[in-house]
């Protein structure tokens, strides 16, 4: 019996009289990786703010390790157990990359209300930041500020953090948006390994066909912030509604 | 041991090592070097507004906050040793009394203004501070009975810090209690200062930064980014009342025009940017360039009226009057010419 971890009833958002994301109920099981897909503007950055409370509810719920987050602030929801990389890079641009992480690490044990001791002094941040440094090839670049990262690397950098966080639920929203094709498959890869944890559930966000059939273990479809589809693989990509969409041609109502 | 005192933070630049080292043992001997009564005045104002600038930057060099209410906490200060000292007798208990309630209702204002206001939109933040800073000015104008109005206040300071305490001579120097309230102020600006160096330079002071960087950011990896800034207010707030105390103890007099006036508040903000904002060593530059500046512009602006006496138009501009406009010009040269302040500037090498 595989452990539910996250479970949506009934999301909804309305921005004014448009309904972006609409009445989605969905549990994300222990063990397994759901790609998400839809046309652009579908909701499906919309879903994930709701469900990492970037922005808040018009109705329904959110419930993280059986726990009901809907009220709950950011911080507490990633406290609670939910990382979130995000679709554009969203890092801290003038900081190196070791302190990014490191950041990541201070908040992950706690340590951010220390005021009088060195920061320097918490080796064991630094030895934790350098391990996911590594993990993700970036270990080299460690003392560059951020902004002077490429694309790839900053990229890299946005998984290394969610890494460095060791969530119970990832969330990935386009994670190799703009990335050529050597570097994408090194994020692929460490997604894969993550999904060997068995105990976590990945959500991700994603376009790229050939990635989905590669990492996926189920489809949700999102059609006009509402869930159009959702099953196995092999069965969602047959459908309709997925050949239409990815065929290029128009989306009917379903 | 002195990258310890340091908290790790080096000065990254063998000029800026050379200049701190330099402002530190002229602030250090300066009853020594500089005995005439108007420099170590101009020493001990430089030692104040060191802390009171570093106390600003934790604000806005390090977490991004505009506040307009520093004087009013440095005021808070001032009027709390002036209110212990005159209405409990001039002891060492009261002026300690003063200080710690002085710092203390700073923090708990830098609180409540928090709360109120932090979690939204960091202009409003900026215009809260102006209202309620504006309010106290108000305030202590009104109240005249406690705060002496417009006028002020005069009050006696523990007599082991006045002129009248002689203790002997050392190296020549006569020390009487004003030496010893030099050392006062001296050492416990010093002291204030590296307690600021250590609290950027701690793993709070990281966040701090983060939060300046990126908040939505700081706010997704799980830091409470509301507690941070209103911790970082209330400490600001408490140093630069402690700043203010100092100030108080070593003038033996508290009025709105030297410890709340909005002029002063501008001269924080042209220090710390003139330093350097976010460098923490910033605020020992620009305090220390300022204060000279506000105290010997005029004085050399008149030997260069009078050098200049023969020539046309030179003289006027030169006038000990139009003092304000050079140094207008100065801030603005130095902006321009060095947009990260002069620390910035020297660790960017050339
Ligand atoms: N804060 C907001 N206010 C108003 N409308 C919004 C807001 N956020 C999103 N929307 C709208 O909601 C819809 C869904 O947007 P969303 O970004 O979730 O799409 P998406 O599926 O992630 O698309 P893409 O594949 O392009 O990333 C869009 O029409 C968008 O304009
Ligand atoms: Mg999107």
């Amino acid at each position: 019996m595989t452990q539910t971890l996250l479970e949506t009833h009934g999301l909804t958002v309305r921005f004014g009289g448009h309904v972006a994301v609409d009445a989605v109920s969905c549990a994300f099981r222990a063990g397994e990786l759901t790609a998400i897909v839809g046309p652009n503007g579908a909701g499906k950055t919309t879903y994930f703010n709701l469900i990492s409370g970037q922005i808040a509810a018009s109705a329904g719920r959110v419930t993280l390790l059986g726990e009901d987050i809907t009220r709950k602030s950011v911080a507490e929801r990633c406290r609670h157990g939910l990382g979130r990389a995000f679709q554009l890079t969203n890092l801290f641009p003038s900081l190196s990359v070791l302190e990014n992480v490191r950041l990541v690490i201070q908040a992950q044990r706690h340590t951010g209300f220390s005021l009088l001791s060195m920061a320097a002094s918490h080796t064991e941040l630094t030895v934790a930041a350098m391990a996911v440094l590594e993990r993700v090839r970036l270990d080299r670049l460690k003392d560059q500020p951020v902004s002077a990262l490429s694309h790839g690397n900053q990229r890299k950098l946005e998984v290394a953090m969610l890494i460095a966080l060791d969530p119970k639920v990832y969330m990935f929203d386009e994670p190799t948006a703009g990335m050529s094709v050597d570097e994408a498959p090194v994020v692929l890869d460490l997604i894969a390994e993550l999904k060997a944890e068995r105990d976590r559930t990945i959500l991700l966000v994603e376009h790229k066909m050939d990635v989905i059939r590669s990492l996926a273990d189920r489809i949700i479809v999102l059609h006009n912030g509402a869930l159009a589809a959702d099953g196995p693989p092999a069965q969602v990509m047959a459908s309709d509604i997925v050949q239409e969409a990815y065929m290029g041609k128009e989306l009917t109502d379903v | 041991m002195t990258m310890h005192l340091l908290s790790g933070d080096r000065p990254r630049s063998v000029v800026l090592t050379v200049l701190l080292l330099a402002i530190l043992a002229a602030l250090a001997l300066a009853p020594f070097l500089f005995p005439g009564v108007r420099s170590l005045e101009t020493a001990a104002r430089i030692c104040i507004f060191i802390v009171l600038v570093a106390s600003y930057d934790l604000l806005l060099g390090y977490t991004g906050i505009v506040s307009f209410a520093h004087t009013m906490f440095f005021g808070i200060g001032a009027y709390g040793v002036a209110l212990g000292l005159t209405h409990m007798g001039s002891t060492p208990g009261a002026m300690l009394a003063g200080t710690l309630l002085g710092a203390l209702a700073a923090a708990v204002l830098a609180l409540a203004i928090g709360l109120f206001s932090l979690r939204v939109r960091a202009i409003f933040f900026a215009m809260i501070t102006l209202a309620v800073a504006s309010a106290v000015a108000v305030l202590v104008s009104q109240f005249s009975a406690l705060t002496g109005g417009e006028d002020g206040l005069n009050y006696k300071i523990p007599r082991a810090l006045t002129p009248a305490f002689r203790l002997g001579e050392v190296a020549g120097l006569k020390i009487t209690g004003k030496v010893l309230n030099y050392y006062l102020v001296f050492f416990v600006s010093l002291a204030l200062f590296l307690l600021l160096l250590r609290v950027v330079n701690s793993p709070f002071g990281r966040v701090l930064e983060a939060i300046r960087e990126n908040e939505f950011r700081a706010e997704a990896i799980g830091y409470k980014v509301v507690w941070y800034r209103t911790i970082a207010t209330c400490l600001s707030a408490a140093v630069a009342a402690l700043a203010g105390s100092l100030f108080a103890i070593w003038l033996r007099y508290v009025g709105p025009d030297t410890t709340l006036s909005f002029e002063i508040m501008l001269d924080i903000l042209l220090m710390v940017v003139i330093g350097g904002m976010g460098t923490m060593y910033g605020a020992v530059i620009g305090a220390t360039i300022f204060v000279l500046a506000q105290n010997y512009l005029q004085a050399l602006m008149g030997v260069a009226a009078d050098a200049t006496a023969s020539l046309p138009l030179l003289p006027q501009l030169f006038d000990p009057d139009r003092w304000l406009l050079w140094l207008g010009l100065l801030f603005v040269l130095s902006v321009y010419f060095f947009p990260t302040g002069i620390v910035g500037r020297l660790r960017a090498g050339r």
